[in-house]
């Protein structure tokens, strides 16, 4: 009995106006089935997208991010989707060194006539995550004081 | 005896006080050079532990609010810095976060990047120059010897900054503060011009508006580290592929680490609005890649080889994530809040 038993996780999806927020509508008209864990938040581009967004997200009890454009190359503003490429890359890299999985932070693209694939990566990214368990990045900061000598014989046991 | 005092000189009493920090801003405070005589003409200073032999006791002796200022140097890291913190709070009618440790974490705020276990292994057991055959290390708590008694703070896991523990009326950033800064900063006080209270007493550009270098569009295939290139001398540093700070970076410094062919590191933290400066700078780096293939850009990125350590040099403890998830070591689960495995 643990709190993953009854884990829901939640995922903050931003998508694309252009493509995947399109992609999202259609699975819905078209009736397909997937979880309800996706949080979808509405940019006008991927490259609106400021890595800040990915980690207040993740600060404020988000457990993963999805984050959903259109495919290279065809970007209503030409290239904003290319530097979404590079700086979630850049982010991915950044986050491993603050102890994040990979998993959690995800960039997909699906254009408007994806609906298919967008329920597919939303289904398949609930069940990571649900593998994963709960960031609780808050509670990782540890309260006010944070000094916390009651966790120390747990770190050494996982450094043995 | 303090109103004594007071009555005797007329000079309102200040403080300057050091926590987790280097002793660089101490320094500074002096490179305000004979200027210093007018602050000491000015001001009673109570507490200075670097250039006074005032005491602890002086202060607590003190009524609350009967310091006009104290000028906070370094980070929260231990209980004596956070009694101290809180100590100089109630005894000053304005506290200043000096200096990038207090301001942002700075340098020792790097050790969020670890815990205080993973600091003392190191510290006192495995690097290379410690000499601790016994295995000695700090225990906290009151301790008995022959000569006295002996306290010795409790060190924590996170490092914080001064905001973080007790309210603060001004920022003044900087590793150190520039001295024409902490003159602004001391004239604004001894004449009563303040800035809003909260205010952050800096430019409020970044540090490329200041710099002369000249600037077109960036496309970046290579990153170098400062020793791996000799740069243009003329040229913006980020062009050249050297990770220069100062897009994401407050001024106020007047840009001096460019003129002299090296980048700007972040010391004065975000600039104004900018929520966490890392971010901004990581997002500013990658946005002028030049590449549109996944795996070129891969291989770029790979030319960054410490990507956290860079882009939050300075600001880690004061960034939206704060410190490394708890256990975070390489191949291990993450730990929930409890100190269970998630």
């Amino acid at each position: 009995m643990s709190e993953k038993d009854n884990f829901e996780p939640v995922i903050v999806g931003f998508l694309c106006n252009w493509c995947s927020y399109r992609a999202a509508d259609l699975a819905g008209t078209s009736r397909i089935k997937m979880p309800p864990n996706v949080r979808d938040i509405r940019v006008m581009c991927t490259g609106r997208l400021d890595p800040v967004f990915v980690l207040k997200a993740l600060r404020e009890g988000a457990d993963g991010v999805l984050v959903m454009g259109c495919h290279p190359g065809q970007c209503h503003y030409v290239e904003g989707n290319y530097k979404t490429m590079r700086r979630m890359a850049l982010l991915k890299r950044t986050l491993r060194q603050f102890g994040l999985e990979d998993e959690r932070v995800r960039l997909e693209w699906a254009s408007a006539a994806e609906g298919p694939k967008f329920a597919a990566t939303v289904t398949q990214m609930t069940e990571t995550i649900r593998e994963l368990g709960p960031l609780n990045w808050k509670q990782l900061l540890g309260g006010n004081g944070h000094f916390r000598p009651v966790l120390e014989p747990e770190l050494e046991e996982v450094a043995a | 005896m303090s109103d004594l005092e007071v009555s005797l000189s007329g000079k309102p009493k200040i403080a300057l006080y050091w926590a987790s920090s280097c002793g660089g801003c101490e320094i500074a405070v002096l490179g305000i050079h004979e200027k210093i005589l007018d602050v000491a003409n000015a001001f009673d200073i109570v507490l200075w532990p670097c250039v006074l032999d005032g005491k602890v006791a002086d202060v607590e002796a003190l009524k609350d609010g009967e310091l006009l200022f104290t000028l906070f140097n370094g980070a929260i890291r231990n209980d004596e810095n956070y009694e101290m913190a809180q100590l100089l709070r109630r005894k000053s009618q304005l506290l200043v976060a000096f200096g990038s440790c207090a301001h942002e974490g700075c340098i020792p705020g790097l050790a969020n990047f670890s815990n205080r276990r993973q600091m003392f292994d190191w510290i006192y057991h495995n690097a290379p120059t410690t000499h601790n055959p016994d295995g000695v290390e700090p225990a906290a708590g009151g301790w008995e010897f022959p000569e006295g008694r002996v306290h010795i703070p409790a060190y924590w896991d996170t490092v914080k900054t001064l905001d973080q523990v007790v309210d603060v009326d001004y920022y003044l950033p900087g590793c150190p503060p520039e001295a024409d800064r902490i003159w602004d900063a001391l004239t604004a006080i001894m004449e009563g011009k303040l800035p809003p209270q909260g205010s952050v007493i800096g430019a409020h550009v970044t540090v490329c508006d200041e710099c002369l270098r000249s600037k077109h569009e960036k496309k970046i295939t290579k990153f170098y580290r400062p020793h791996q290139i000799i740069p243009e001398p003329d040229l913006c540093l980020l062009e050249q592929g050297i990770l220069c700070a100062g897009i994401a970076t407050r001024s106020g410094c007047g840009a001096l680490c460019p003129q002299v062919n090296m980048p700007c590191r972040g010391c004065y933290g975000p600039n104004q609005g900018v929520v966490d400066q890392g971010a901004r700078f990581l997002s500013g780096v990658a946005s002028v890649i030049d590449s549109q293939d996944p795996e070129e850009i891969e291989a770029i990125l790979d030319t960054i080889p410490d990507p956290a350590g860079t882009f939050y040099r300075f600001s880690l403890p004061h960034s939206l994530l704060h410190r490394v998830a708890w256990g975070a070591h390489p191949g291990e689960s993450i730990l929930s809040g409890n100190g269970q495995e998630a």
